[in-house]
């Protein structure tokens, strides 16, 4: 108390530069950075981690809803399962859908792989194969949902049992749909500049691995959602 | 960082993939129940998303400020998840006891 600290001396230097909103902003970056890859990579992380906490929250949702029921639930295995042949497969669309999937993301690997080599020609053909591949399970999720309203599961209430099994199903798949829609618009979108030569130019191609990642985390994605919802 | 890797590498882990799949699909077919079920379904999910993450995503050639980064936080949800099992147990068994 009576002997002052001396201001801006034992605790070193008093940072010389910008004040006020540049400080701010020089202090927090500091002219570091913190990974070692480029800007878009770290933000796609960045986003595909806050992607993980939105399915997070609707996957505990509907494990929330499945253990407080006091209806039982449907049977997934029954409900999904397809009349083919005489017999009741069971999950068997549910099964091809995750192949489909798998398989896309195989190829969007090998794109990128392409990519860094500079093989544009292989590279797009992969990255439009990947994109096939993803609206063709967009395309069977439509048919599911066909068939699952033609038997009147809704929202709010089903024939089978739970009647919050129609908004879990609805929203989980929907969203993840939703994920597999806007993936396949980015991939046509990052094939066109690939082929246009618009990446040749600057040399860089990372913006392929950049959408593969968005790619792989929609892969990721339903893998949960096929063993938590669709086996359990 | 360019991540280049074998052609051959990523042939492996999507065969590797399949075959996860194709067992996760047979425990289904074969009406396994219990914890066996439960045990098979959680451990064949997780060898595919460390595979995808892994390899796919090239997580394992990332340096370990990146990998800590994004793989720490969503241990946060297992406390959510934790947290929320108490809770509908809790819901369930006031159901039981009030609404029937």
């Amino acid at each position: 108390m009576s002997t002052p600290m001396p201001i801006a001396s034992s605790h070193g230097a008093a940072p010389a530069g910008p004040t006020g909103w540049r400080g701010l902003v020089a202090d927090w970056s500091s002219d570091r950075e913190a990974f070692a890859v480029s800007w878009g990579k770290a933000m796609m992380w960045i986003f595909l981690l806050s992607d993980t906490f939105i399915f997070s929250c609707f996957l505990t949702g509907y494990m929330t809803v499945r253990i407080s029921s006091t209806v039982p639930w449907p049977n997934p295995s029954q409900v999904f399962a397809l009349h083919i042949g005489g017999a009741d497969i069971p999950l068997i669309l549910i099964a091809i859908m995750t192949f489909v999937l798998i398989s896309s993301s195989g190829t969007m690997a090998m794109a990128v792989n392409f990519a860094y080599r500079r093989a544009r020609m292989p590279a797009a053909v992969l990255m439009l194969a990947t994109a096939a591949l993803g609206a063709t399970f967009v395309g069977m999720q439509a048919f599911e949902w066909t068939k699952l309203i033609n038997e009147g599961v809704r929202p709010w209430g089903n024939p089978m049992g739970a009647a919050q099994f129609g908004s879990s199903f609805f929203m989980i798949t929907g969203f993840h749909g939703l994920h597999v829609s806007a993936g396949v618009i980015y991939l046509i979108v990052v094939a066109a500049r690939v082929l246009r030569g618009r990446y040749e130019r600057a040399g860089n191609y990372q913006i392929v691995e950049i959408a593969g990642l968005y790619w792989h985390f929609v892969d990721l994605v339903w893998v949960f959602i096929f063993a938590l919802f669709y086996l359990w | 960082m360019a991540q280049q890797h074998p052609i051959g590498l990523y042939l492996k882990i999507w065969a590797l993939l399949f075959v996860l799949s194709t067992l996760s699909y047979l425990v289904d077919y074969f009406h396994l129940q219990g914890y066996l079920r439960w045990g098979l379904i959680v451990s064949f999910m997780l060898m595919k998303a460390g595979l995808i993450v892994a390899v796919f995503m090239h997580m394992a050639w990332e340096r370990l400020a990146l990998i800590c980064a994004i793989l720490l936080p969503p241990g946060c949800l297992l406390v959510l998840v934790g947290l929320m099992a108490l809770e509908a147990d809790h819901t369930f068994i006031t159901r039981l006891l009030f609404f029937r």
